[in-house]
């Protein structure tokens, strides 16, 4: 177990680089997510890896700690209510509103690449309803580790049945030894970028459609209120955040406004 | 409260089953092979069918085949459940009528998973 004094360094440096807040509570799930990067670091234990950390200039050793500490719990399709909304509303609104013009979409914490993947196939089931769209679909997140693995498109036979129909499966993956990969199609549909939700986003560019989902929980009021504020600054007038289910928009966040359950972007914004 | 007939040759498996099912406040009765099945579907349709591919006397494949030929075998929503994780084997079932698969090994969160997929249950 990890001891206060090292817990509270893990805690201060992960909050510094990514925002998340680690309570008390998780030093023991720590220590277990960061034994496998101590053994291959070199170290005997996770102590003597925090140890090295403390007297190492360069930073990269407090990196690799809040990289394995990243969240990485998603699933296919997770929050199914807000893709039937993307599905149904969401996505149809975008294209009203941009005519002939591709609409954006930015997965704005998209670990391992469930989320995003899963906006591609729902825009795929609506081309192949006779709907046209020209969409672009940028996923980030902060973690390198993940952003690789979401971008090889490689999933084991668990993470494949959370939350995917097995029609779904078969029309959109093949199977690759043991695992399964999703077609080229989809992969070549979603472009991955790196991407630290404490910085503004400024390079992505607007966008119509924002998924930020089951991150922003784990910031403190503050980073919170500054995040979202980045986001909303990223958001195309009539621009929609889509959040996790539970998630709400903190008060004090300018040009956003929340109408039937949808957060969108005000026209006060818009004329401003 | 909805009935699941769980068919499988393990014992253990359908153990494993019935007490994650259970849970989901199913109510649980169990066949070791696609005959036995058969039958219990003859004297009670179920809700739901947990089914495995491959076991002795008749396959879940060919069970599943006779079910949908049965009066009333229309009804019951079939979950495959097997270590055949092929998708031409996934295809074949579909088209047998199989309504969701789930491959093995799993777990409770994947059955429920696959449940909700089937509508079954509510989707978390």
């Amino acid at each position: 177990m990890l001891t206060e004094a090292e817990f509270a360094i893990v805690a201060r440096e992960v909050k510094t680089r990514s925002g998340a807040v680690l309570t008390k509570d998780l030093a023991g799930a720590c220590e277990a997510r960061l034994t496998p990067l101590s053994r291959r670091e070199g170290f005997s234990s996770v102590s003597e890896m925090l140890s090295a950390a403390r007297i190492r200039p360069d930073g990269q050793l407090y990196a690799a700690i809040s990289d394995a500490l990243a969240q990485s719990e998603t699933r296919f399709f997770r929050d199914k209510a807000n893709f039937a909304r993307l599905r149904s509303e969401i996505i149809p609104q975008a294209i009203q509103r941009r005519g002939h013009e591709r609409i954006r979409i930015w997965s704005a914490a998209a670990a391992t690449g469930q989320e995003p993947y899963s906006i591609a196939m729902t825009i795929e089931e609506l081309r192949s309803q006779d709907h046209t769209i020209a969409a672009e679909i940028i996923a980030s997140d902060m973690s390198e580790r993940l952003i690789t693995k979401a971008r090889a498109g490689l999933y084991t036979q668990f993470e494949v049945q959370r939350g995917l129909p097995i029609r779904t499966l078969i029309a959109h993956f093949e199977k690759s030894g043991d695992l399964w990969r999703i077609s080229d199609r989809l992969r070549a549909n979603v472009r991955f970028e790196q991407h630290n939700l404490l910085k503004h986003p400024g390079t992505l560019g607007q966008f119509d459609i924002i998924f930020c989902c089951h991150v922003l929980n784990a910031f403190d009021e503050a980073t919170r209120l500054a995040t979202f504020q980045r986001l909303a600054d990223a958001l195309s007038p009539e621009g929609v955040i889509v959040l996790g289910a539970g998630e709400a928009v903190p008060e004090g966040v300018e040009g956003l406004v929340v109408e039937d359950g949808v957060v969108r972007k005000t026209s006060a914004r818009k004329a401003a | 409260m909805r009935r699941c007939l769980v068919v499988d040759d393990s014992r253990v498996i359908r153990k494993v089953a019935r007490r994650i099912l259970e849970d989901m406040r199913f109510e649980i009765e169990e066949a070791g092979d696609g005959l036995e099945a058969l039958q219990a579907c003859r004297r009670q349709m179920p809700d739901a069918i947990l089914l495995d591919w491959t076991m002795p006397v008749m396959t879940g494949i060919d069970f599943l085949r006779q079910l949908r030929q049965e009066p009333g075998g229309d009804k019951p929503t079939v979950v495959f459940c097997t270590t055949e994780n092929d998708v031409e084997r996934i295809s074949e079932a579909i088209k047998a009528g199989a309504d969701e698969y789930m491959m093995k090994p799993f777990d409770g969160d994947i059955l429920h998973s696959k449940f909700a997929e089937a509508g079954l249950i509510d989707a978390h």
